[in-house]
């Protein structure tokens, strides 16, 4: 399976982390996003005329939306993620992955503007990434109260990874988490799991010191 | 504080290769300025008043200055080596102090906990000894006999070695890394960061590379440099104060931040305020 990949790309990274969790083995061809514009290039836009990246690669198949990667990746490797063992599961998964492109419209053209220097009306990108940021911890919290640790579901889904990298890197974007708990909860518990693998913006947890223990004869 | 000391310096406002005649509108230390190529093929630096700004093209980016230069842009001679790789890393914006910018990129003892399994990993984390000198008559910062255990120091590197750096100052918002060639030993890669000041919190970062490596395609050259950069960013934007601090009752440094403590010493001698914090608040 091929990606053309761009290191720095959220949606680049959705189907790179979704890959490491689910353990497949990608083929990365690097893509000169910036400053080439190489996604505007002949050879991508024949392979993908919306001129956008990632693009994943599978024999005839071609799949140039994160979302679908990352079902197809889950489909083949570990359908659990798919959360479709109910119809209200499945349901709910839909509704987040449709819910992503927001964030990828919003706290991702920031991020964007603010990094990369590209064109946008800055607060009106900003605003729209913090409603959906508060629509995400209303969310949260309700899963909370249901005993639920991830957005669709108690176990990861495609969902998870779906919103997950815009919603972490939003401070790139000039948007701060520090308002959101249930959030930065949810992206401690995804952090933590088995085979994660981090973006730059995005560190690893570094292992937790061992508990202190009280000093024998200490007063 | 003020930007006059530094307003003679010159300073990167855009990539070479990406200059054209539409232009491109971007400032310099919060004068608005106009980057293009002139009918001439040459770079046409406009001020904010319309007036014309002094231009150069050296090192993959056009170079201006808000004042009158008194001296040329620096020399970097390993750059002229024949048979360089020469990488334009491209813009990436932070919100933070240009001598920021520059300070972190000073700093070794991060490598672990930010640049982790990439420049450093723990439990490798100790700073041996270097050497700092301000070199009175370059008029410059150097670090030398910096060595670090680097997990994957390059993108040439294969494995963990040791490397050896040495680290320039050569204006208030420039630095250049020398550091060990894994395919040519006795030569050193030459890695810099190009600080553009649009305001004393907010810059752009154009990093630049000239590397002997025959065999990285560029693609992979430009995403190794992204990746460390953009690593840094997050931490550079949550720095407190955002301004960097020279007074020494500020911060307490240790032995591994001797060439932090030679940078901040030689801004404050000269004058380089911009960006800075003379006086803890």
């Amino acid at each position: 399976m091929k990606l053309y990949d761009y290191v720095l790309s959220p949606s680049c990274y959705k189907a790179r982390l979704m890959a490491a969790l689910v353990g497949v083995k990608l083929d990365i061809r690097p893509v000169d996003f910036h400053p080439g514009a190489e996604h505007r290039g002949p050879e991508l836009m024949a392979l993908n005329p919306a001129g956008s990246i990632p693009i994943l690669e599978d024999g005839d198949l071609v799949l140039t939306e994160s979302s679908a990667m990352l079902v197809y990746l889950a489909a083949k490797a570990a359908p659990q993620w798919l959360g479709n063992d109910t119809a209200g599961l499945a349901a709910r998964v839909q509704q987040w992955l449709s819910f992503s492109h927001r964030l990828t419209a919003s706290l991702g053209a920031a991020r964007l503007h603010e990094m990369l220097l590209r064109p946008g009306n800055i607060d009106a990108l900003q605003g729209q990434g913090t409603a959906a940021l508060r629509e995400l911890e209303a969310g949260l919290v309700e899963q909370h109260i249901r005993g639920q640790r991830f957005l669709a579901s108690d176990r990861p889904t495609v969902a998870d990874i779906a919103c997950f990298p815009y919603v972490a890197l939003a401070p790139d974007g000039g948007v701060s988490l520090d308002p959101y708990p249930a959030i930065r909860l949810w992206s401690r518990t995804i952090r933590g799991l088995d085979g994660f693998i981090e973006m730059p913006g995005i560190h690893r947890l570094h292992e937790l010191k061992p508990e202190p223990v009280p000093v024998v004869g200490e007063a | 504080m003020t930007r006059d000391t530094m307003i003679d310096g010159w300073y990167p406002v855009s990539l070479a290769s990406q200059l054209d005649a539409h232009g491109r509108s971007t400032a310099l230390m919060g004068e608005p300025i106009e980057v293009r190529r002139g009918e001439d093929g040459n770079a046409k630096v406009t001020g904010g008043n319309g007036r014309a700004l002094p231009a150069c093209i050296r090192y993959g980016h056009v170079w201006s200055s808000l004042g009158d230069p008194q001296k040329p842009l620096f020399a970097i001679p390993e750059a002229d080596q024949p048979g360089r790789r020469l990488v334009d890393v491209g813009v990436v914006r932070v919100r933070c102090s240009p001598l920021r910018a520059v300070e972190n990129f000073l700093d070794i003892a991060h490598f672990p906990f930010v640049h982790t399994d990439i420049l450093g990993a723990e439990p490798h984390t100790e700073v041996q000894n270097y050497k700092v000198e301000i070199r009175e008559d370059e008029d410059e910062v150097w670090a030398t006999q910096v060595r670090f255990y680097q997990p994957q120091a390059a993108k040439s590197a294969e494995g963990g070695i040791t490397t050896e750096y040495m680290y320039r100052v050569p204006a208030p918002t420039c630095s250049i890394l020398y550091k060990t060639c894994p395919p040519r030993p006795g030569e050193w890669d030459v890695i810099t960061l190009f600080v553009q000041p649009l305001a004393e919190d907010l810059c752009d970062v154009w990093p630049w590379m000239a590397l002997f490596d025959d065999e990285t395609p560029m693609t992979d050259l430009i995403h190794f440099q992204q990746t460390i950069f953009v690593q840094d960013r997050s931490i550079l934007e949550n720095q407190i104060p955002r301004l960097l601090p020279l007074d020494p009752g500020m911060e307490i440094p240790t032995r591994a931040d001797l060439t932090s403590v030679a940078y901040r010493r030689w801004l404050k001698r000269h004058g380089y305020t911009y960006g800075a914090q003379l006086v803890a608040q």
